[in-house]
């Protein structure tokens, strides 16, 4: 699990709190209203940004440890790709940041691209894709890093309805193959329905502890109906 | 910070500012051992003058220029964009033997005059400086101007369309910003440019009415050997030097070299303006940028034509190993310098410091390292290896301002992405910053290579007799009025010039790794 303990994001006249603990072995959404630090959340998680207060994870302290040492894998909304390299060697980059591969390793980037259906095609660049099949690539990274905790920023919000579920599923059937947690930004509260087990809500300065999905959303909070509209 | 970078970078500093200020403080020393000398003055006035006029003139005319290309669709708009571009990397004594040939007393107008029975043109003098001064920096406000159009949302101009706006409004909401922002700064490089371009002043200036602090430089140092005076003339050109820079960085970015004018066009404003008037203004703009260079071409081919001039592969290799050492050198530094502004929290003020040390002019730097190396050594046994160094200080502020903001934009769109992954040190370099950065590298050291092997300023004051560059073997040839080797060395020279840029440019675009 992942503990946030009287958490403390500041930015300029921007400042967010989080007092919280997310549980492993589960998707997580995270919701709110736009500028109100959904992103800066996960970047703090990351290490992109700096906090005071604690941050744990399995009890283990993040706060000290520099972005590339935390158990962390991030996939954003786009550049999740390096447009210059082939499919293949950008999964690769999930294994050894230097591209310097041994035969099984290329056996296994082979196999991660498999699972997310797109077997044999390593060696195209990423604009030979479509904006699905990239994430799919970021996605296969991600399985391959085998770290247990993934921060996904709004990663489908550019897709079309039937994709972004067929995504969301993905996502779901492989974080429970690897027992990963994952924290889910969207601004889709059909995204957070589909594959979370509990939301977060973001807004006026604080992250709300997770509560239950249906409970969340059959009881929804007086800052969750302004934001939905509801 | 990366520690190789770190050393890399500070390393990088202190060399760019030991070859800035060791001859500046050189300069300083010697100024004090003469009196001030009177004849500086008449110097100091014209430089100033042409500069002015040329700056002024130079960006008056490019605004009519601009518009008609802004908002005209035509066959050749994209030719005649590229060939704006042209006059940058063409060296100047070539382009002065280009200009000299359609303007000069035997040159093609001389001869149209001559048939209405007018008498020939001369075009020494500051007239000749101005002609050639606008010849360069023409094209160069133009594209400035074309780059700041070019940078207005379309959603404004479509705006101004549907409101109907009347050409006032329009010219004071649309036009007017756009000039306010860029002609400063194309005043003030133009005024720069035009401050330091020796060869230009050497070929068509001269005498006691015509010559600018650079040329009276050559003079008391070559002529006189009166380094006191050269001081005291170096030290007036870097003030005045460092005043205009410090005005150009004042009024925001000046010349971007990156392309992109390629845009579509905006097609507004066009039926209010008479099409003759901009096709005129085309026309004229066209024929007089294409002619000096066709001229160069067509003499060029004849020149050669009656034998390769004596001296030319010589020349041309010492030329073309002058600009390859110079060329690495100078990126190796832009190279380090911009890592380190990059990776550095002060980069700005880091970056600043090291362009305004740059804003000195090589000649001033060349005359103060005469100055260094005459008490130890002969600085005529050192002609090469200082213009290579000059020359490298040269293309360095060029490099630096087209590799830092692609190191940024590499840094602003995959940091993140790179730091999660834990790429670092060589990894990240090799497999994403240079793969990313390729195209701009490869644009900066055609520009630089191009540069350093047109380049007639430094070499003029410490090549012996027997030692030449391509460029001072073609001045020579000129002096000697052996028009026709001259013209055949001119054509060898520019094509090299494009050919070095060209590669460059071509190996920095190549197939990307897969």
């Amino acid at each position: 699990m992942l503990e946030l303990d009287n958490l403390r994001i500041t930015q300029d006249d921007f400042s967010l709190r989080a007092d919280l603990v997310v549980p492993g072995g589960a998707t997580t959404a995270i919701l709110g209203p736009s500028g109100g630090g959904k992103s800066t959340l996960l970047l703090a998680v990351a290490g992109f940004v700096p906090i005071t207060g604690n941050l744990r994870w399995q009890g283990r302290d993040l706060a000290a440890l520099p972005p590339a040492a935390r158990p962390v894998s991030m996939l954003f909304q786009e550049h999740n790709l390096f447009p210059h390299l082939s499919i293949a060697r950008n999964v690769g980059l999930g294994i050894r940041p230097d591209l310097k591969l041994t035969k099984p390793e290329r056996n296994a980037v082979a196999a991660a691209l498999a699972r997310v259906g797109l077997e044999g095609r390593g060696a195209v660049l990423p604009r030979q894709l479509s904006g699905g099949e990239r994430q799919r690539v970021a996605l296969a990274r991600a399985l391959l890093r085998q770290q247990p905790l993934w921060l996904l920023d709004e990663p489908f919000a550019a897709l079309g309805p039937a994709l972004r579920r067929e995504m969301l599923l993905l996502l779901e059937d492989i974080r429970a193959e690897q027992r990963a947690a994952v924290l889910l930004v969207t601004h889709a509260p059909e995204d957070a329905r589909c594959i979370a087990q509990s939301c977060i809500f973001v807004g006026n300065g604080r992250a709300a502890p997770p509560i239950d999905k249906d409970r969340f959303f059959a009881h929804p909070s007086p800052a969750f109906k302004a934001y939905a509209g509801l | 910070m990366n520690p190789v970078v770190k050393t890399c970078g500070i390393g990088a500093i202190l060399v760019v500012a030991v070859l800035v200020l060791a001859p500046v403080i050189a300069l300083l020393a010697q100024a004090e051992t003469g009196g001030w000398a009177v004849g500086a003055w008449p110097a100091i006035r014209f430089t100033l003058l042409q500069a002015s006029l040329s700056a002024l003139i130079s960006v008056v005319l490019a605004i009519p220029l601009a518009r008609a290309l802004m908002r005209r669709q035509f066959w050749g708009r994209g030719l005649m964009i590229s060939l704006l571009g042209a006059p940058f990397l063409l060296p100047s004594i070539v382009a002065v033997l280009g200009l000299l040939a359609i303007w000069g007393r035997s040159g093609v107008m001389s001869d149209i005059l001559a048939m209405a029975g007018l008498g020939p043109l001369d075009i020494y003098g500051l007239k000749g400086v101005l002609l050639a001064h606008v010849f360069f920096n023409l094209p160069l406000a133009t594209r400035m101007l074309l780059q700041g159009w070019q940078a207005v949302p379309s959603e404004h101009f479509r705006l101004a369309a549907q409101l109907a706006l009347a050409p006032r409004t329009r010219f004071a909401l649309l036009e007017m910003p756009v000039l306010r922002g860029a002609v400063p700064s194309a005043l003030l490089v133009i005024f720069m440019l035009s401050m330091s371009s020796f060869a230009v002043a050497l070929a068509l200036g001269g005498g006691p009415r015509a010559s600018t602090i650079e040329l009276a430089i050559y003079q008391a140092l070559r002529f006189e050997f009166d380094l006191a005076a050269a001081a005291q003339l170096a030290i007036v050109q870097l003030l005045v030097g460092l005043a205009a820079a410090a005005l150009a960085f004042h009024f925001g970015r000046a010349a971007r070299f990156g392309g992109g004018l390629g845009a579509p066009f905006q097609n507004w404003d066009s039926r209010r303006w008479p099409r003759w008037l901009d096709g005129l203004v085309l026309v004229t703009a066209a024929a007089f940028t294409g002619l000096p260079l066709a001229a160069i071409l067509l003499k060029g081919a004849a020149g050669l034509g009656l034998g390769l001039p004596a001296g030319l592969p010589m020349a041309w290799a010492i030329s073309l190993l002058v600009a390859l050492a110079s060329t690495a050198l100078a990126l190796g530094l832009a190279l380090a310098l911009a890592f380190f502004i990059a990776a550095s929290k002060r980069g700005d003020r880091i970056e600043l410091f090291t362009l305004l040390l740059l804003a000195t002019s090589p000649f001033v730097i060349g005359t103060g390292l005469f100055i260094l190396i005459n008490p130890v050594a002969s600085p005529f046994a050192l002609a090469l290896p200082v213009t290579a160094l000059v020359n490298a200080a040269l293309g360095l502020p060029i490099m630096l301002r087209v590799i830092r903001p692609a190191l940024a934009r590499v840094n602003a769109d995959y940091g993140l992405l790179a730091e999660g992954l834990g790429m670092a040190g060589r990894a990240r370099f090799r497999l994403l910053t240079l793969p990313q950065i390729r195209s701009e590298l490869g644009f900066a050291t055609g520009l630089a290579a191009a540069l350093s092997m047109g380049d007639l300023g430094v070499i003029t004051l410490f090549a012996p007799p027997d030692v030449q560059t391509l460029p001072l073997l073609m001045y020579r040839q000129m002096g000697s009025y052996q028009m026709d080797a001259a013209a055949g060395s001119a054509l060898i020279l520019v094509a090299s010039s494009f050919a070095l840029f060209y590669i460059f440019d071509k190996g920095g675009r190549g197939a990307g790794t897969g």
